[in-house]
């Protein structure tokens, strides 16, 4: 079985979210950079927990980023996988990026093709519908539990209220989140043998933008919040019901 | 040309998110000067020709009984045919569930440019441009689509339903569903709860509320308010809730009208999650919590005495 998982780069969840540029580009300057915690914790690491079971299972990880989302690739790799590739193009429009993941899913005749459910930065929560169209392969997506037997993948999904379980035939495209799998930390061995793994570099195929963005907006400040004291909660009651009409 | 809004439902029940952008895609057209139509796969019992009231004028359903069951390649299949036949210039569904595994497959079947997670109108002034939510609602994006066809996926809770006067008629769309390939083997739905994702009112706890034990006093409160719950993640992670109830950055990141926060200290990763809600409440010891500055209104206060309050006091006001 031949897997490939998207991984993506997104800046920690502590940063501080700011624009320059007249608010055309996200501030980068300080910003630490992380693999999407949906791509590591669930895709990547569900991934793995699958070579573990069955030596035979390759996995390949891509990402679509100039030269420095490198550090985070190599992070992944330590991780696990086999081998990445890294489509050397930046852009923001979903379809261009997955145009470009269809295309390698295309040469390297994936079995399953793994994405987290989002990106945090971009909140997208779409390049998984955007592959599967592509290369024409069922999707679920929202995961949270994956078990593959053969050839036939066992998925719970979430839907509103509940969940339901799906049943597909290989291969397929899943967006996959909490519950997937459990975060794990890369130990040492696993950063000195990523070091040695091939992360090979290719070129984008042209593909058409179909969006762009044009400019960022920070949401306005909270007003400040208004105290009740904690004998009083008749007070906060009545502030509910006739001043924010909450209740 | 028209607005084509899909009606996503579950169990023969239309979904709340789904009224929602009904509202939102008759405003798009009436933006845009041209109508506003709706598309249903599958049958439910709603009364369709009550949709009107919802600013569209006409329903177009495929009436095919195996599309209650879902499967994104053949939703997308049936909307890019349907959306072709009417010459639909907009399409709108609701960013949940559905919208989420079948947008960006329309998108690619119809060269279609496409806005997840949209907050506002598309502002048409120049172009045609979407505000959406990014970096986990930390921030806005004003995002451009530049093809002729385009979709906008509507974050729940963002618009709301605007009813109008008037009815809609039902046409029936004769379009052969592919055959799925997406096999359901059984639905799970947790009953008599709230589903958090379309809940108006949420009440969430965080690990100041000690262990799984001390949960009554939440559902409790969350019972007088009809109330979806949720939680914190480390309460997710150590196993007090379960994690379908595991909001923030990193889980469900929602926008109900009023969210209760219940000895959670506020953390940046857990405001990402909840700081659209349009009105929010912490109750908290510690006065220094972060939370409080995210809030609306507060009580520094022990949430063991407080909460029981707040449910008795609110009992009171619903006689
Ligand atoms: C990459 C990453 C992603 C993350 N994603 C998420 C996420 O999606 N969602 C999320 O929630 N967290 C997330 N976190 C974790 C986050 O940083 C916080 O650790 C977490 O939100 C804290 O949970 P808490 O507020 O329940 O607990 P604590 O931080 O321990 O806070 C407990 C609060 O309860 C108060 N308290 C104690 N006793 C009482 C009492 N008797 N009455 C009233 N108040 C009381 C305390 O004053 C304190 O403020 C993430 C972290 C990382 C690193």
């Amino acid at each position: 079985m031949k897997i490939l998982v998207c991984i993506s780069k997104t800046p920690d969840t502590t940063s501080r979210i700011a624009f320059k540029d007249n608010n055309t580009k996200f501030d980068e300057s300080g910003i630490q950079w992380i693999i999407n915690p949906y791509d590591e914790w669930y895709s990547l690491v569900r991934a793995i927990e699958l070579k573990e079971k069955d030596s035979s299972v390759i996995i390949h990880l891509i990402t679509v980023g100039t030269v420095d989302t490198e550090p985070i690739i190599r992070k992944a790799l330590a991780l696990g996988g086999d081998e990445a590739i890294r489509v050397n193009a930046d852009s923001s429009d979903s379809y261009y990026i997955a145009t470009q993941i269809a295309e390698i899913a295309r040469q390297g005749n994936y079995d399953l093709i793994f994405t987290g459910k989002e990106t945090i930065d971009y909140n997208g929560a779409v390049i998984g519908a955007l592959v599967a169209e592509l290369v024409d392969l069922p999707y679920v997506s929202l995961a949270t539990k994956f078990e593959v037997e053969g050839t036939t993948a066992t998925i719970t999904r979430e839907i509103e209220g509940g969940e339901e379980v799906n049943q597909v035939q290989l291969p397929m495209v899943v967006s996959v989140q909490k519950g997937v799998a459990e975060q794990r930390i890369p130990n040492m061995r696993g950063i000195m043998a990523a070091r040695s793994k091939p992360l090979k570099v290719v070129e984008p195929v042209s593909a058409e933008t179909l969006t762009s963005c044009i400019n960022f907006e920070l949401p306005p400040a909270k007003a400040g919040v208004k105290l009740v004291a904690a004998d009083n909660v008749a007070e906060l009651v009545r502030l509910l019901h006739e001043e924010a009409k909450a209740i | 040309m028209s607005v084509l809004i899909l009606i996503d439902h579950s169990e023969g029940q239309i979904k709340k998110s789904s009224f929602e952008a009904l509202s939102y895609g008759a405003a798009v057209a009436q933006q845009l000067n041209v109508s506003a139509q709706a598309l249903l796969l599958g049958t439910v019992t709603n009364n369709l020709s009550d949709l009107g009231k919802y600013g569209v004028s006409k329903i177009f359903q495929v009436a095919d009984e195996t599309l209650n069951a879902f499967d994104a390649q053949v939703y997308a299949q049936v909307i890019a045919e349907s959306a072709q036949l009417l010459n639909a210039t907009v399409i709108v569904v609701a960013q949940n569930q559905t919208g989420k595994a079948v947008a960006g497959r329309v998108s690619v079947l119809l060269k279609a440019g496409l806005v997840t997670g949209a907050i506002a109108l598309p502002d048409t002034s120049n172009g045609f441009v979407v505000k959406k939510s990014v970096f986990s609602n930390k921030a806005f994006a004003n995002v451009a689509i530049h093809s002729a066809i385009k979709i906008i996926a509507l974050n729940p809770n963002s618009y709301s339903v605007v009813p109008t006067e008037g009815t809609a008629t039902v046409e029936l769309l004769s379009i052969k569903p592919k055959e799925a390939k997406v096999k359901i083997v059984s639905v799970n739905k947790i009953s008599g709860e709230v589903p958090l994702t379309e809940a108006e009112i949420v009440v969430s706890g965080g690990r100041g509320l000690k262990g799984p034990e001390n949960w009554g006093i939440v559902e409790d409160l969350a019972k007088v308010l009809h109330a979806a719950t949720a939680c914190s993640r480390p309460v997710a992670d150590t196993h007090w809730r379960p994690h379908h109830e595991h909001v923030g950055q990193t889980g469900f990141q929602i926008a109900p009208n009023l969210y209760i926060a219940i000895g959670i200290s506020g953390a940046i990763q857990h405001l990402a999650g909840v700081n659209r809600s349009k009105t929010i409440v912490v109750i908290n010891k510690d006065p220094e919590a972060p939370f409080f500055k995210a809030a609306d209104y507060g009580i520094v206060g022990d949430a063991f005495e407080v909460v029981p309050q707040l449910t008795a006091e609110i009992k009171k006001l619903k006689g």
